[in-house]
């Protein structure tokens, strides 16, 4: 008994505003925006009965503009607003685009500073996985695994902190270096808390990866097969805990990654165990990363090239940066005119590129499993939306 | 005296040295350059040769290359580099505005998971539709094809461009908004004619 509308009135709707039939046994849940376990977006989900038989994502609602904004500044002023998509992961998502200003506006980085640049990436790769992980174990009602990870990650900021000056927004990255040297002590510390760290998320595999309630609940559930990983685009650790060994640091390096052994962690099950337990592991790699560097760093020397103020595009006039970001590939296509400000800039960040997954991976599962299949996806919905 | 003796003989030790050190030193720096993009040369040599006329080289770079299309063969061109070649996702779609040749340019990143040698290559693969001064997404000669057939990763990027720069793509199956709000009612945003408030 579902009462229909006069076709011609939901015709004279524009589009994004017609109105749906109703279905007796098809129901349409809308989770988010508002709903704390969807972050700023929304998923429009059709269940049946328990099983979801359709979703679609609608990300959107923290679109900034951040390519536009970069239309209109210096390549300078850039700077502090293009990590403001990822916040936490600010020092990766800005290498690609200062790797890229480097290119257009021909300059040349000092050993020391491009040692400090991976120190700084590796760290705050730590502090963005602490947070995901925080946000993953509360949302699987694992109340614990929220308070650990938030906490130790404190040690990290206190370090990025040290280096940097700001707990979160760095803006540390600049085309030619660093913005200022790592204090004085400031290698003993940081090998200190770093051994510190690797020991504390080592515990984290009693209590949260080798628990069976975690198991059950996320094993075999959102299986992303190694074809269709590549197939969606997928990247970061969605596609190696699919069995592809693709890591940007390995296998196109940039900076001083060519010259530390840097292990790619790959798992072969595909499922949202999986996906969940590679950023964990990458965050061990990470320890292993900084001690390198911490080693091999020179020990004076410039962290910075000065820039000539308001430089004009004059080597490259297109170019197309990656590194590997905590949430995998982050790209940028920046494109100049010989002016002060770039004439496009284009960001691909790996949120974005894994979203395209979502939809595949929730059809046929049940509602009670999707923020273990979401959250495992390692999506950050304001990266996304830029 | 011994001073000068040991000058003198290192002068001789750096004449003597000199000739090679340049011989030695000077075919390294080319080689890279001679090497790395012969690799990329072939690729794109490959691609344009199965295609002449219709795609042109853009660049040939260390790992970065570059094919221009019209927008006719897009589709073909595509087609081959999916089948003939390792590259097997898009890693980004861009749209770039360019009011005074009343175009707009598309450019699709191609990356290659599948094969090592490939994994550092990026294969920009570019077209252009014409770009009308009163923007009606959808509706205009603002159209492309869609490569979503193709390269299935390339769906959310181009439902992204679509919106952001009005470029339609034809059979593409959901070209819909997707960051946009649903009542967006201006030009779109990335073009160049639409201004930034306060600017």
């Amino acid at each position: 008994m579902t009462e229909q509308l006069p076709t011609d009135k939901t015709e004279q709707l524009p589009p994004g505003l017609q109105l749906e039939k109703v279905d007796d046994r098809i129901m349409t849940l809308n989770v988010g925006p508002q709903h704390p376990g969807s972050g700023h977006m929304r998923i429009i989900v059709k269940i049946d009965g328990d099983y979801i038989v359709d979703a679609d994502p609608d990300p959107g609602y923290v679109h900034r503009g951040e390519e536009k904004m970069a239309e209109v500044r210096n390549y300078l002023l850039n700077i502090p607003h293009l990590e403001r998509p990822v916040i936490h992961d600010s020092c990766n998502i800005l290498y690609p685009y200062v790797l890229g200003v480097e290119d257009i506006v021909g300059i040349e980085v000092p050993e020391r500073a491009k040692y400090v640049r991976v120190i700084a990436a590796e760290l705050n790769r730590c502090v963005y996985i602490q947070y995901w992980l925080a946000i993953y174990g509360i949302f699987l009602g694992h109340s614990t695994m929220f308070m650990w990870p938030a906490g130790d990650r404190e040690l990290l900021i206190d370090l990025l902190e040290k280096m940097t000056g700001a707990r979160v927004t760095h803006s540390y990255f600049i085309p030619g270096g660093v913005r200022n040297d790592i204090p004085a002590n400031f290698e003993d510390v940081c090998l200190r808390q770093v051994n510190y760290f690797e020991k504390r998320i080592k515990e984290y595999a009693d209590i949260f990866y080798d628990n069976p309630i975690l198991k059950a609940r996320t094993e075999d559930t959102g299986v992303l097969s190694a074809q269709d990983a590549i197939r969606l685009g997928t990247t970061g650790s969605v596609l190696r805990a699919s069995g592809i060994d693709y890591d940007v640091r390995v296998k196109e390096p940039y900076d001083v990654y060519e010259e530390l052994d840097v292990h790619t962690n790959v798992l072969k099950d595909g499922d949202s165990y999986a996906r969940s337990k590679i950023p964990w592991l990458d965050m061990l790699e990470s320890c292993n990363i900084i001690r390198q560097a911490l080693e091999k760093m020179p020990k004076s020397g410039s962290v910075r090239t000065k820039l000539k103020p308001n430089p004009k595009g004059v080597g490259n006039n297109e170019v197309y940066k990656r590194v590997e970001s905590g949430r995998g590939s982050a790209g940028m296509h920046i494109i100049s005119n010989g002016k002060p400000e770039p004439y496009r800039v284009k960001i691909s960040p790996g949120s974005f590129r894994n979203l395209i997954a979502l939809p595949y991976l929730l059809k046929g599962e049940k509602l009670g499993n999707m923020p273990a299949v979401y959250w495992s996806l390692n999506y950050w919905p304001v990266e996304a939306d830029r | 005296m011994s001073s000068t003796n040991s000058q003198t003989n290192t002068a001789k030790e750096d004449n003597k040295e000199a000739p090679p050190k340049p011989a030695a030193e000077k075919p390294a720096p080319p080689k890279p350059e001679e090497t790395l993009p012969a690799f990329e040369k072939e690729l794109t040599d490959r691609i344009v040769n199965q295609f002449s006329g219709d795609a042109e080289v853009g660049y040939d770079k260390e790992n970065r290359t570059r094919i221009n299309v019209k927008k006719e063969k897009i589709l073909d061109v595509a087609k081959f580099i999916k089948d003939q070649t390792p590259f097997d996702h898009a890693e980004s779609v861009s749209g770039v505005d360019f009011p005074e040749d009343k175009e707009i340019e598309v450019v699709y990143h191609l990356g290659s998971y599948t094969d090592n040698r490939y994994s550092k290559q990026i294969l920009a693969l570019s077209t252009r539709a014409p770009r009308e001064e009163i923007p009606n997404p959808g509706n205009d000669s603002t159209k492309l094809p869609s490569l979503r057939d193709v390269f299935y990763s390339v769906e959310f990027h181009e439902r992204e461009c679509f919106e952001m720069f009005g470029v339609y793509f034809d059979g593409h199956p959901d070209n819909r908004r997707l960051l946009l709000p649903e009542d967006w009612a201006d030009i779109p945003p990335l073009r160049k004619d639409f201004r930034n408030k306060g600017r």
